[in-house]
C-alpha cells in the first residue's frame, strides 16, 4: 500500500504543480523564444533546444491564471513524449517531490473549465497541495 | 530459422534481382559477353541455392528452371532469343513478387508458376528448332563447343570466379568427405533436383547449422564479387542524427568563433581556427554520405524502356549521360517515381513506331537520353527523345475540350506555354488508354512530386525531331538557400527556389509606385500590375517599422505559377538554412514550412510561399477553376452524351445569349477603329478577308445603350462564325463562358433569330441561331454570304 511516485515540481503564483518525473526531460532557464504569429494563444515561441526547435506554450494562460507580471525570468519544463518534445513555461521550479499513492484525491467536482482537463488530480501534502498535470493534454494547447 | 537470416536474404536478393534486371537487359544487347551470362547465372544460382536451404519450395522451383536454362545459355547450347531474355525477366518479377510476399507474409505467397517453369523449360529443350530460328546468334552456337546438352547446374568447376560450390566449402570446413559430396552430385546427375545441401542434409551427412554457415560463407563470397568490400550498409536514421548532430557542432562552432574574437589569447584562437576547419569537413563529410548517384535509379529505366517498347511495338535505345552526378537519398526518393512515368511517356507516346519513323527519314530505333548535370547549386534532369514531338494544336484543343483553358487563352498561346498545359490536372493526350500510361494521373503528378521539393518542371518539344522534359532539382532539401527577412520585429527566411527578385522603392517614390485596385494594392513591374501582400498583416504583426524607413521593400516571389510582391520591413541576407520540422500542432498553418536555426542560435521560421499566397487568397482562384474544370470534365464523362458545348455571352442590356460553340470559329477583339464601312454594312479586315460584322443586340431589337465614347476605348468583343470557309462576326458585350448542356429548349422561340430560351448555369439564356442571324441582318453581302453556304 506504500506506493510512491516521484514528481516535479513547479510553481505558478502561489500554486504547486508537478508531472511525473519521468516524463520530464529537463529543466532550463529562460531561452530567447522567437514568435510564432497565427499560432494559438497558448504558444509562446519556438526556443532552440540544442539544434531541436521546441514550442514553449503558456501553462499560466492555460490554466487561466493570468499573465505572471513582470516576476523575472520563467522557468522551461521539457518534455517529451514519443511523438515531439514541448516546453511549458513556469514561473518557478520547486523540488522533486517524493509523496505516496495514498495521498492521491480526484479533482473536485466544482472545478470547471479548461483547468478540468489539465489537473488529473492532487496529491495532498504536508503543508499543501500538490497538482497533479496531465503533459500531453498540456501538449495539445498548443492546437487552439 | 531465424528472421535475421531471411530478412538478410530478402535485403540481398534484391540487389541482386535489381543486378539482374540491368544484366539481362545488356546482355539482350550483346549476347555473345560471356562474363555478363556467367554473372546472372551467379545470381541466379545464389538465390536459389539460399532459398532451397530456407525451404522456400516454390521460389527455388522457380529459380531452378531458370538456373537450367541459364546453364544452357552460357555453355553456348542455345542463343539467346528476345523470348528467352523475357522469360528469365518474367522470373525475375516472379522471384520479386514472392520475396515481397515473403517480407510480408513471411510466405511465398499464392501463386502458380507452372506456366511460368513451363515456358522456361520449353525455351531450354528443342535448341536445334529455336537454333533455326535465331540467325543472328547462329555463329555463337557454331563457335561454341558442343557440350552436353543438360548439364548439371550444381557443376561449378565452369564458373570462373567465386562463389565457391557449396559442397567445395563443406569439405574444406571439414564437416563432410568429398565423397559425401560426389554422392551428392551423382545423385542430382541422376535427376534429383534438389540442391546439394539438401542431399546432404536428408541423408544426415550434414548438421543444419553447419550447412547455414556454409551458405553464409558461399553467399559472403558471392557478396564481395559483386559489391566492392570496403562499402557497407548504414542506416539513415543513423545519419539523420549524425547531420542534426552535426548542425549542431556548426551553431556552437559560430558560437565559439565569434567569442574568442573578443580575447586576446593566441592559443584559444588557434584552437578556434583548429575547430573550424574541422566542422567544415565533418559538415561536408556528413552531407556526402547522404548523397547517392542519380544512376541508383536510372538503373532501373533500361529494364523499363525495353518491356514498354516491347509492349508497343517499338524499338527504343536508352543513353545516359552523368550517371554519376550526386543527390540526397530524399530527393532520390522523391524523384523516382516522376522519372519512371517520364520515361515510359517518352517511350509510349513520344517515340513512333520503326514503321513511321522510317518514313519520317530517321532510324528505325529511337533514342532515349537521360542527362543529369549540376548547374549553380542544382541539379539539372533531362529525359530527351527523338520522337514526333508534341502537337501543340492537339495540346490546345484537348484542353478547351476538357475546359481546362477558354478558347480565347487557347488562340493566344505560345507554343511554348502550350506545352506546358499537358501539366494541368486532368490532362491527357493519349488517345486511348493504354495499359502504360494515359490512366488519367499523369503529368500533373509529376510537376506537383517535384514541385512539393523545390524543384520545376517545363517541356520544350520541336515538331518532328523529339521532345525534351527539363527539371531542375535542389541538391538536398536538408539545406536550402534562403533569404532573410525582418517583419514585425522577426526574422523571416524565405526560400530562394521561389524568390524572383528583390525590388527597392524609395520613400519619395512610394506615393506615385503603389496604386490601388478597389483596395487591392498592386505595384506595376515593367509594366504588369503585381499584386501585394503585406507579410505583416499577413502574419497579424504589428508595425514596428513606420519611423525611420518609410521606404517599401517588396520581394517579387513566385507559387503555383502566380507571382506576387510581399512586402517586408526589411531584407537581411542569405544565408544556407537547415531546415526543420515545426511541431505538429503548428504545422496547420498554411504560412509557415517549417523552422530552422539562424547563426546567432536564434528560432526563425520559414515561409511556405504557396501557403502565404493561399491565405492571401492569390490562387484560390486557379485552385477553383481547377477543380471545377476537374468537376465539369466529371460531369461529362458521366453524361457526354446529348451534351452540347455552348458558349455563353452578354448583350448590352445584360442579358444572357448562348450559341452552339461548334459555330464558333475563333473569338477575336477588334479596336473600334478597325472598323470599316461598305455601304450600310460594318465590316473589317480579318485574316484576308472582308468580314461583315453583325451587332447581335440590336438586330435582336436592343438599343445601343453605351455612349460613343466607351465605344471608341474598349476593344469590340467579336465572335467569328465560319461557314462554308466564310466569316461573319457577331459582336457581343462580354463573353462569359463555355458550358457543356443537353440543349432542352424551355420555351419555344418568340423572336427571329432565336431558337429558344433556356437554362444555363442557373440562368435565362437565350440560344441564337446564328445562320437565321446572318440572314435577318438583311443586307446584301453577308446575308447572301452566309445564305448561300445555309441553302
Amino acid at each position: 500500500m506504500n506506493e510512491r511516485r516521484q514528481f516535479c515540481t513547479f510553481w505558478m503564483g502561489q500554486r504547486l504543480y508537478g508531472m511525473p518525473v519521468e516524463e520530464v526531460q529537463e529543466v532550463i532557464r529562460e531561452q530567447a523564444m522567437t514568435r510564432v504569429p497565427l499560432a494559438g494563444s497558448m504558444v509562446r515561441g519556438l526556443i532552440n533546444l540544442r539544434g531541436k526547435i521546441v514550442t514553449a506554450i503558456d501553462l499560466r494562460k492555460g490554466l487561466g491564471l493570468g499573465d505572471q507580471g513582470a516576476k523575472g525570468p520563467l522557468m522551461n519544463v521539457v518534455v517529451s513524449s514519443e511523438e515531439q518534445v514541448v516546453s511549458f513555461l513556469v514561473d518557478a521550479i520547486g523540488d522533486v517531490l517524493d509523496v505516496e499513492e495514498e495521498s492521491f484525491e480526484q479533482i473536485p467536482d466544482t472545478l470547471q473549465g479548461q483547468a478540468r482537463q489539465l489537473v488529473g488530480g492532487v496529491y495532498k501534502l504536508g503543508d499543501g497541495l500538490l497538482h497533479v498535470l496531465d503533459s500531453e493534454k498540456c501538449s495539445q494547447l498548443s492546437e487552439a | 530459422m531465424s528472421d535475421e537470416i531471411v530478412r538478410e536474404f530478402l535485403v540481398e536478393s534484391n540487389e541482386n534481382l535489381d543486378l539482374l534486371d540491368r544484366e539481362l537487359v545488356k546482355l539482350e544487347k550483346d549476347p555473345s559477353n560471356r562474363d555478363t551470362l556467367s554473372s546472372i547465372f551467379r545470381t541466379i544460382h545464389t538465390i536459389k541455392g539460399t532459398c532451397g536451404f530456407l525451404g522456400f519450395g516454390k521460389l527455388e522451383s522457380v529459380a531452378h528452371a531458370g538456373e537450367n536454362l541459364l546453364s544452357l545459355l552460357r555453355d553456348g547450347a542455345i542463343g539467346l532469343s528476345p523470348e528467352r531474355t523475357t522469360a528469365l525477366l518474367s522470373l525475375v518479377d516472379a522471384v520479386r513478387q514472392m520475396l515481397g510476399s515473403i517480407e510480408s507474409q513471411a510466405n511465398e505467397g499464392e501463386r502458380d508458376d507452372g506456366a511460368l517453369i513451363e515456358t522456361l523449360k520449353k525455351l531450354q529443350k528443342d535448341p536445334e528448332k529455336l537454333d533455326a530460328l535465331e540467325l543472328k546468334t547462329a555463329t555463337e552456337v557454331n563457335r561454341a563447343p558442343e557440350p552436353p546438352a543438360v548439364e548439371p547446374p550444381e557443376k561449378k568447376e565452369e564458373a570462373p570466379e567465386p562463389p565457391k560450390p557449396l559442397g567445395r566449402i563443406l569439405v574444406e570446413q571439414g564437416t563432410v568427405t568429398p565423397e559425401d559430396v560426389a554422392y551428392a552430385v551423382q545423385k542430382q546427375l541422376e535427376g534429383d533436383s534438389r540442391s546439394i545441401g539438401e542431399i546432404l542434409l536428408e541423408r544426415g551427412l550434414v548438421k543444419s547449422q553447419d550447412l547455414l554457415a556454409a551458405v553464409q560463407t558461399q553467399q559472403q563470397q558471392a557478396a564481395k564479387s559483386a559489391v566492392s568490400e570496403s562499402s557497407i550498409r548504414v542506416d539513415v536514421v543513423l545519419l539523420d542524427r549524425l547531420m542534426n548532430l552535426v548542425g549542431e557542432l556548426v551553431l556552437a562552432r559560430n558560437q565559439i568563433l565569434q567569442h574568442t574574437q573578443g580575447v586576446q589569447d593566441a592559443v584559444l584562437m588557434a584552437s578556434g581556427q583548429r575547430l573550424n576547419l574541422i566542422t567544415s569537413e565533418l559538415q561536408e563529410g556528413v552531407m556526402k554520405t547522404r548523397m547517392q548517384p542519380i544512376g541508383n535509379i536510372w538503373s532501373k529505366f533500361p529494364r523499363t524502356v525495353r518491356d514498354v517498347a516491347m509492349s508497343c511495338g517499338k524499338e527504343v535505345r536508352i543513353e545516359m549521360e552523368g550517371k554519376e552526378t550526386d543527390l540526397d537519398k530524399t530527393i532520390i526518393e522523391a524523384i523516382k517515381d516522376p522519372l519512371t512515368h517520364l520515361v515510359r511517356n517518352s517511350v509510349d507516346h513520344g517515340i513512333e513506331t520503326p514503321e513511321l519513323r522510317k518514313s519520317a527519314g530517321k532510324s528505325p530505333e529511337g533514342l532515349l537520353l537521360l542527362r543529369a548535370y549540376h548547374e549553380g547549386g542544382q541539379v539539372n534532369i533531362e529525359i530527351r527523345d527523338d520522337g514526333a514531338g508534341l502537337n501543340t494544336e492537339k495540346i490546345k484543343k484537348k484542353a478547351v475540350q476538357r475546359r481546362l483553358i477558354t478558347v480565347e487563352q487557347a488562340a493566344r498561346m505560345r507554343e511554348h506555354e502550350a506545352c506546358n498545359l499537358i501539366f494541368l490536372p486532368g490532362f491527357s493526350t493519349a488517345e486511348a488508354v493504354t495499359n502504360v500510361s494515359g490512366r488519367g494521373v499523369g503529368m500533373d503528378v509529376v510537376k506537383t512530386n517535384i514541385e512539393k521539393i523545390g524543384g520545376t518542371v517545363e517541356v520544350q518539344t520541336r515538331a518532328g525531331a523529339g521532345t525534351t522534359v527539363k527539371m531542375k532539382i535542389p541538391l538536398t532539401l536538408a539545406i536550402i538557400p534562403a533569404l532573410l527577412v525582418t517583419s514585425g520585429g522577426e526574422r523571416f527566411a524565405i526560400p530562394q527556389v521561389n524568390l524572383l527578385e528583390l525590388v527597392r522603392i524609395e520613400e519619395q517614390n512610394v506615393a506615385k509606385a503603389l496604386e490601388l485596385v478597389q483596395g487591392a494594392p498592386v505595384y506595376r513591374l515593367r509594366g504588369q500590375l503585381l499584386p501585394l501582400v503585406h507579410l505583416n498583416e499577413q502574419l497579424k504583426l504589428e508595425n514596428s517599422n513606420s519611423g525611420e524607413d518609410a521606404g517599401v521593400n517588396i520581394i517579387v516571389l513566385q507559387a503555383d505559377g502566380r507571382q506576387f510582391g510581399l512586402v517586408v520591413d526589411q531584407v537581411n541576407d542569405t544565408e544556407e538554412i537547415v531546415v526543420k520540422p515545426l511541431n505538429k500542432q503548428l504545422k496547420t498553418i498554411r504560412a509557415f514550412a517549417g523552422a530552422t536555426i539562424l547563426g546567432d542560435g536564434r528560432v526563425a521560421l520559414i515561409l511556405d510561399v504557396r501557403g502565404l499566397a493561399l491565405s492571401a487568397g492569390l490562387v484560390d482562384t486557379r485552385q477553383e477553376r481547377e477543380a471545377a474544370a476537374a468537376q465539369s470534365e466529371e460531369r461529362a464523362e458521366q453524361s457526354a452524351e446529348g451534351k452540347q458545348s455552348l458558349l455563353v455571352f452578354e448583350n448590352k442590356e445584360g442579358g444572357r445569349m448562348a450559341i452552339e460553340l461548334s459555330m464558333v470559329a475563333r473569338l477575336e477583339e477588334f479596336a473600334r477603329e478597325s472598323v470599316e464601312k461598305t455601304g450600310e454594312r460594318e465590316v473589317v479586315q480579318y485574316r484576308g478577308q472582308i468580314m461583315p460584322l453583325i451587332h447581335v443586340t440590336e438586330l435582336l431589337g436592343g438599343d445601343a445603350i453605351l455612349g460613343e465614347e466607351m465605344q471608341k476605348n474598349t476593344p469590340m468583343q467579336v465572335v467569328v462564325y465560319a461557314d462554308e470557309g466564310r466569316n461573319v462576326g457577331l459582336v457581343v458585350e462580354q463573353i462569359l463562358d463555355i458550358v457543356e448542356e443537353t440543349l432542352v429548349l424551355q420555351q419555344p422561340a418568340k423572336r427571329a433569330g432565336v431558337r429558344g430560351t433556356m437554362v444555363i448555369q442557373k440562368k435565362v439564356t437565350d440560344l441564337l441561331d446564328v445562320r437565321e442571324l446572318v440572314r435577318l441582318s438583311g443586307g446584301a453581302g453577308p446575308a447572301q454570304l452566309a445564305g448561300e453556304a445555309h441553302e
